[in-house]
């Protein structure tokens, strides 16, 4: 059997804030294997936000061992690390974070930019992630001339267009209403279907409800593990009454 | 990530705050304005100076008469007569080096036909041309026979010319000088003005026998041979100190002057007169480009200042962008690029603006200036340092963020 795809050793991260000390992660261990859909739930401080900032290479581990495709993350420089969150990671935020004044083509160019391509393959690339994920006639709309589920199916094109192996999504459906939210999680779970892996941060059931595995959080520890027998979020959204 | 890109980027992030980057810029344009026109003022009037320096001719001394003392009351210089045409000869055989003419000074009125003019006259030799390199625009110079033997020839200055003749040829045309008929053999090239002031080609020039003998003969009666001055001209290449001290050795040895007594004659280097007065000119060009550079200086506070706030606004840019995969220096080069091209817009229009305003000061308060392509060049090309250095301490913080906390930034 080959490796899992993350791989995840005695994982600590220490922040130390003036005179105090904090353990926001105390030695995790976990391996995910590609293809998983995985929710990983907790109340604030759990250390549910560390870990997924630690899964997606945008900090360091204070100590322990980090495999990701093969290679020991836990040891690259700070360019190297950039490299993999361009080409390997795949980030969605709760605010979406989209460049303002930034039609929704551009917003999606941006990680093939930091990659080096030519912006007629940055172009072309980027309007078949709009295309997969719907808003396609929207291409050069501003952020704020979309609403907040079109926002961040823009961010979710955004983290697809280098062909990542992983999406990290910290809280996606923090900033929409149920059903917006559901339409997310519908395109979260097609995307997973394709066999891409998807882990989502977040602290509702609601949510929690469409993975296949959750891990759960508290104190820094994984608490609990288990797999979950995951809801049709599109069968969910198709018998939910509509807005009005 | 390539340069066009960081431009672009960098061109969208400075129109969305169009206002802020303009008066970001002003401080850079005032500046580089500044400096454009104090160098294009500054070096108009050094031009200018060179150029009388040329009217003038180069490696000059100019020997006047000394002060005469009477009844224990010195006179000014030039009221003694202690120089004869003989020292002029003497200077012209002894010291190989220089050339000298003597010169014999008046005023008269000239008359034309019913045309009149005042003017300047000048008893001299030949050499009198070489010394000051003057040229002729028309005619011939004076034949030795001339000056020995008094013709009654003359060659006028261009101001004459003008104001006696108007468009008449003058060259072959007889002028009356004190009643006495003398032919204009040539016109003079235009000098322009002295030093001083005063018009250069306002003169006639005339062999100095006929000076003395039909013109100027009753102010200079006291002594035959007496001049007013003698005009000294070292030869190129030769040290013009050096020069100087020679003849002032020899017309000392020849006035037969103790060891310790005074000059019964005043000697001036004109070289280092000028030499000072382009000096001061310098400096003071100088003095105007250092006050500018403080406020190209100011300018690139304020750059660095507008780009600190930038960075703080884009925290979670920035952290998105790494998120996406920028790397340190991508987000360095971003931010250096926005700073650069912050100043480099403001060094141009402040080029424009300069040379506006240049122009306009020449045109309308017709002072000499002079725009040089190396001073616009360097103009901008300090505008580009100081987006650099000013844009590198920003661009810095910016790429030094942890992306987790820029991310989270409120």
């Amino acid at each position: 059997m080959s490796d899992p795809l993350i791989q995840v050793r005695d994982l600590v991260k220490i922040y130390t804030m003036g005179e105090t000390e904090v353990r926001a992660l105390a030695s995790v261990s976990a391996d995910i294997a590609q293809g998983e859909f995985i929710a990983v739930m907790g109340p604030s401080g759990s250390g549910k936000s560390t870990f997924m900032n630690l899964l997606g290479c945008l900090d360091h581990a204070t100590s322990g061992e980090y495999r990701f495709a093969g290679e020991r993350v836990s040891e690259l420089d700070g360019d190297r690390l950039a490299q993999v969150r361009n080409r390997r990671v795949g980030f969605v935020f709760q605010h979406f974070n989209l460049l303002a004044r930034t039609s929704a083509l551009e917003n999606v160019e941006l990680p093939l930019l930091y990659a080096g391509l030519a912006k007629k393959d940055r172009v072309a690339k980027a309007l078949r992630m709009l295309e997969r994920v719907g808003l396609a006639p929207r291409a050069h709309h501003h952020p704020a001339q979309l609403s907040g589920g079109q926002q961040q199916r823009v961010a979710i094109a955004r983290a697809l267009v280098t062909e990542p192996l992983l999406i990290l999504a910290d809280e996606p459906t923090g900033a929409l209403d149920s059903r917006t939210s559901l339409e997310i999680m519908a395109l979260f779970q097609a995307l997973n279907r394709q066999g891409m892996t998807v882990i989502v941060v977040t602290h509702e059931n609601d949510v929690a409800r469409f993975a296949r595995r959750i891990l759960r959080f508290r104190d820094g520890r994984i608490v609990s593990d288990e797999a979950n027998a995951p809801l049709d979020a599109a069968a969910v959204l198709a018998v939910e009454p509509k807005a009005a | 990530m390539n340069f066009s890109s960081l431009l672009r980027i960098a061109l969208r992030a400075l129109a969305i705050n169009k206002l802020r980057s303009a008066l970001t810029m002003l401080g850079i344009v005032i500046g580089v304005g500044a400096v454009i026109v104090m160098i294009a003022v500054g070096a108009g009037a050094q031009k200018r100076v060179e150029e009388q320096i040329r009217a003038l001719g180069s490696n000059l001394l100019l020997i006047m008469s000394g002060a005469r003392t009477q009844g224990g009351v010195r006179l000014a210089v030039g009221s003694g007569q202690t120089l004869s045409e003989d020292d002029a000869i003497a200077i012209n055989r002894e010291i190989p080096e220089a050339l000298a003419a003597p010169a014999l000074r008046g005023g008269a009125q000239v008359v034309w036909g019913n045309a009149n003019w005042s003017t300047q006259i000048y008893g001299t030799t030949p050499e009198y041309l070489l010394v000051r390199e003057w040229q002729l625009a028309a005619g011939r110079p004076f034949e030795p026979s001339e000056t020995s033997g008094a013709g009654k020839v003359c060659l006028i200055g261009s101001t004459v010319a003008r104001g006696l003749f108007g468009s008449t040829d003058p060259v072959g045309q007889v002028v009356r000088i004190k009643r006495v008929p003398f032919t204009v053999i040539g016109v003079l090239e235009t000098k322009g003005q002295s030093l001083m002031g005063t018009d250069q080609d306002d003169l006639i020039i005339m062999p100095i026998s006929t000076a003395r003998g039909r013109v100027l003969g009753s102010a200079t009666q006291a002594k035959q041979r007496a001049v007013g001055t003698i005009w000294v001209k070292a030869a190129d290449g030769y040290d013009t100190k050096l020069v100087e001290e020679q003849v002032r050795a020899l017309l000392r040895q020849r006035h037969r002057l103790q060891q310790g007594s005074d000059d019964d004659f005043s000697l001036r280097n004109l070289q280092e007169v000028m030499s000072a007065q382009e000096a001061s000119s310098r400096v003071l060009a100088l003095l105007l480009a250092a006050v500018a550079s403080v406020s190209l200086l100011v300018g690139g506070i304020g750059i660095m200042n507008i780009m600190l706030v930038s960075v703080t606004e884009r925290t979670r840019e920035v952290g998105l962008r790494m998120a996406v995969g920028a790397r340190t220096r991508d987000i360095l080069g971003q931010f250096l690029v926005e700073a650069v091209t912050l100043s480099l817009i403001g060094g141009l229009i402040g080029v424009a603006l300069g040379t506006g305003t240049s122009l306009a000061i020449g045109g309308f308060l017709g002072w000499p200036v002079l725009l040089s392509p190396e001073a616009i060049g360097l103009a901008v090309a300090f505008a580009f340092v100081i987006g650099v250095f000013f844009g590198f301490y920003p661009a810095r913080k910016a790429a030094r963020l942890n992306p987790v906390d820029a991310l989270r930034f409120e």
